[in-house]
């Protein structure tokens, strides 16, 4: 069993346990323990895109040299946790100015030395998708599923995931665990975000766009990495069912719970039950997991 | 919407102080219109990203501080990445929230997030709306 350090952030220590208990487990099966960092914060969410807005690189920082204390790369899960500790990686790195006063205001001396990995790119880079191919336990069925990256995994291309406007480790991520990858013209496109705080007319506008552009693409699922994304593309189902009596859906799950259900860990540990859209009439209609009759 | 332009309320003082805080050079810009055209957002923003732009660079910033434009974009960076200038209008959108959040102009009241929210929100929803729009 290896290790990696692993900063879980906030959203995935409270309302998407669901998100990190499958990873955990996953890559416990595949033989990598997610060792979660003994100290962290909040990574801040969202960048400070102004670049005098120093003091919001300390908490990302704070994280970044964590990292480096646990042994010099840190994994993580949600898309936005990604894009903040690697853009602010990049200025610990090349920015002397700013690099100089996070430090002397944190005490420290770090140069922006600790690798910054998303979850698909461990099991890309570190597992191997042909090595992830052999331990597949359950046959996925090619279920047509959604790959969404949404905007932080891919912008800016200073730190995306992948090729920024053709990416496809998503895709061949979702195919190796034997899901038939559904490529989509909005799979970079923003859901919305924080405007779920403020502008919901927005965040339904924007989600359900993206919810449209997968299934007429033919998808049976969509797959997100952030739980934002999560919230906002179930929300504007939801409003759509409310509002307009639209009653086609599609589940939303993370990639990880089709991880762990291809690496055949039982459907009830995989918190397939708490959705707004149930994720479990797509699985047991193409036979995935078994059917039972539950209450409406 | 009526434009009137003009040396009225003409402010370079504006200008350099939107560039200052956004770190970006606004007279790269020559109006394609290409962050408009893929900002997500255009549809509800009462003057659309580029449109901005060219007011900061006129100086004029009542008209840019009083549209919704600045509180609507998400931070995507379709703008960003279509720009071929390279220039960042998603900097030039931080840099009007933070000059406006300073001012003690905000666009949303803790008091007027929807109930429930918070309890049923992700955090980093709520994380990044606070810093986007109230804090």
């Amino acid at each position: 069993m290896t290790s990696i350090p692993y900063y879980p952030g906030c959203t995935l220590n409270t309302v998407a346990k669901g998100f990190d208990q499958s990873a955990r487990q996953s890559l416990q099966l595949l033989g990598v323990e997610l060792a979660e960092l003994a100290q962290w914060n909040c990574c801040g969410a969202c960048y400070p895109l102004t670049p005098n807005n120093v003091i919001g690189l300390t908490g990302p920082t704070n994280v970044l040299i964590q990292s480096q204390k646990a042994g010099g790369t840190v994994s993580t899960l949600c898309s936005f946790c990604y894009n903040t500790l690697k853009r602010t990686n990049l200025v610990m790195k090349e920015d002397v100015s700013r690099r100089t006063v996070v430090n002397d205001f944190l005490g420290t001396t770090y140069e922006g030395e600790a690798e910054v990995l998303h979850l698909l790119e461990v099991i890309r880079d570190r597992i191997g998708f042909a090595e992830l191919k052999k331990r597949v336990k359950r046959d996925l069925k090619k279920l047509r599923v959604a790959a969404y990256y949404g905007c932080t995994l891919l912008r800016p291309k200073a730190v995306a995931i992948d090729g920024s406007e053709s990416p496809r480790i998503f895709e061949d991520f979702l195919e190796t665990i034997g899901c038939g990858a559904v490529e989509f013209p909005n799979r970079g496109e923003c859901c919305g975000a924080h405007l779920a705080m403020s502008n919901e007319e927005v965040v339904v506008r924007l989600s359900g766009a993206v919810v449209a552009s997968a299934q007429a693409f033919g998808a049976e699922l969509i797959a997100t990495t952030c739980p934002l994304c999560f919230f906002n593309l179930e929300r504007s189902q939801k409003h759509a069912l409310e509002e307009t009596g639209e009653t086609a859906t599609l589940p939303v799950l993370y990639f990880t719970q089709l991880l762990g259900l291809a690496l055949g860990i039982a459907e009830e540990e995989l918190s397939l039950d708490g959705n707004l859209v149930d994720p479990r009439p797509a699985l047991e209609a193409k036979g995935i997991v078994e059917c039972v009759v539950r209450e409406a | 919407m009526k434009i009137a332009l003009g040396t009225v309320g003409l402010d370079n003082a504006f200008l350099e102080q939107v560039e200052r805080e956004s770190g970006e050079d606004l007279s790269r810009c020559y109006q394609c219109g290409n962050c408009s055209g893929s900002c997500p957002v255009s549809f509800a923003m009462e003057i659309p990203v580029s449109q901005v732009i060219r007011f900061v660079q006129l100086g004029q910033e009542q008209t840019v501080l009083q549209a919704n434009s600045m509180w609507l974009c998400v931070s995507c960076l379709q703008c960003q990445a279509r720009c071929p200038k390279c220039l960042d209008p998603s900097k030039v959108m931080e840099a009007l929230r933070r000059l406006s959040l300073r001012q003690g102009k905000r666009p949303v009241a803790l008091a007027q997030v929807p109930d429930g929210f918070l309890e049923r929100s992700p955090q980093q929803a709520v994380v990044a709306g606070f810093r986007k729009l109230i804090a």
